[in-house]
């Protein structure tokens, strides 16, 4: 087997420079890849560009990075919840594109499958659509949408073996395994890092073709947005 | 009396029908859950990979690897399943979801509607929003009948930027069940104790009123 393990996050980001394209996963903070995340605020890059659904909030997850003005342009479909963010994208410092959630998944999904552009029927007749080619199929309208470009993918996963295999838990899934696909060099970071063997080829959501370097996170935070509960009776 | 959000969402649930995958937004669709009716299985989807969600968990078992599409922290239900965003967004462009439930700013007439952006205000974003409204068989949209000026959300023409086009066919408000089709507001039912006259003064759109209108039934 391949082996795909690095020591940690610094040896992970190796050949991360100024102005280049990451995709992040995660929803909300959810599957965010922590590690990396701090690991970039620690190199001081800037420019750049950070493909992600979600923009994280004032004092975690891509809001690291926001806060030391290291990010150029955000690409999401939903950028609420951080304050820092909305100052920037007020004041123009902060370039925003903001895409529909489905889209983002697919651009990001055909960004590994080798599909340059695929047509949605998301956005048509909205100012998402504008500028871009449009065409009927079946009686209804569709939008081209373009494959991304990211030269690094930052995931996180719940487990992971040496030979880059993944697994995700939960809702912690959501776009790591699209963006995983997406990277010239992917990234993952996980919570457990196994022996090849120790994880059963049937449940593997990532195969680690698409991994090019993996990493034991350390200090998982994890923290909780939205925290909502039922009473104990 | 005009209805209370939580009844908006209890006669929304009335329009649930057996064996449906139904995806719930952010506010009032959210409380839909809370009233289906007995002898009905419905399963909801969280667009952020999530199908068989269940009720806030108990206090001192939530999960942060387990929450739904507004980031709150969720359970999933015996037989639910997880997926990726893309997997996710399949079901629902892919018309595997039979229902959509959001709410808006603004519809039109002619089933336009806009619920992600006020021009020279923070824009946070559309989500899920224009992928639902695009391909879902049946929308929903639950909604107050007017904004917090009086003003109508019922229009013969959106004003803000819009989510999607032509695919809302019915409306739930505080003071009515509308269907839209053939480019106008048909009134399908009143609010308990509202009247055609308070309904036709708050819709700015074309409304269309046959007959005797039946008071909902709650």
């Amino acid at each position: 087997m391949i082996n795909k393990v690095v020591k940690n996050a610094q040896e992970a980001l190796q050949g991360v420079e100024n102005g280049m394209t990451f995709m992040l996963g995660g929803f909300g903070l959810c599957g965010i890849p922590e590690n990396c995340i701090t690991e970039l605020v620690n190199l001081g890059v800037t420019d750049l560009t950070c493909i992600s659904n979600n923009a994280g909030v004032d004092d975690f997850g891509l809001g690291l990075l926001l806060q030391k003005r290291q990010i150029k342009k955000m690409i999401s479909s939903y950028v609420g919840e951080n304050d820092e963010f909305e100052r920037q994208m007020l004041s123009g410092e902060l370039e925003v594109d903001l895409i529909p959630q489905g889209t983002l998944a697919e651009r990001c999904r055909a960004t590994g499958a080798g599909i340059p552009a695929f047509y949605t029927p998301a956005g048509y007749g909205t100012e998402v659509a504008e500028g871009k080619e449009t065409r009927e199929f079946n009686g209804k309208m569709h939008v081209l949408e373009h494959a991304f470009n990211p030269q690094f993918a930052f995931v996180k996963a719940w487990k992971g073996d040496t030979a880059g295999n993944l697994i995700f838990k939960g809702t912690a899934r959501n776009f790591n395994p699209m963006m995983a696909m997406a990277g010239k060099i992917t990234v993952a970071e996980v919570e457990e890092l196994v022996e090849v063997g120790e994880l059963d080829p049937n449940q593997i959501h990532t195969p680690g073709i698409f991994v090019q370097r993996i990493f034991q996170g350390k200090g998982y935070e994890k923290r909780i947005e939205q925290r909502t509960v039922t009473p104990k009776i | 009396m005009a209805l209370t959000k939580q009844q908006i969402a209890q006669r929304i649930a009335q329009e649930l029908q057996d064996k449906w995958y139904v995806n719930l937004g952010i506010g009032i669709p959210t409380l839909v859950a809370n009233y289906i009716p007995e002898g009905i299985e419905v399963e909801f989807q969280s667009e952020n990979g999530l199908l068989g969600m269940g009720p806030f968990p108990i206090e001192g078992t939530e999960d942060a690897d387990l929450i739904n599409a507004g980031k709150q922290t969720v359970t999933i239900l015996d037989g639910g399943s997880l997926f990726d965003s893309a997997t996710s967004f399949a079901m629902i462009r892919g018309q595997h979801v039979q229902l959509t439930v959001l709410g808006a700013m603004e519809v039109a007439e002619n089933g336009d509607i806009a619920n992600w952006k006020i021009p020279g205000r923070m824009v946070k974003g559309m989500g899920g929003a224009m992928d639902l409204v695009a391909s879902a068989e049946n929308i929903i949209v639950a909604m107050m009948h007017t904004n917090k000026k009086g003003e109508s959300k019922l229009l013969k023409q959106c004003s803000l930027p819009l989510t999607g086009v032509g695919c809302v066919k019915k409306v739930v408000t505080n003071l009515a069940v509308l269907e839209i089709k053939d480019g106008a507001f048909h009134l399908l039912e009143r609010a308990p104790g509202v009247s055609v006259e308070e309904i036709q003064n708050a819709t700015e759109g074309t409304l269309i009123v046959n007959g005797e209108i039946p008071e909902m039934k709650l």
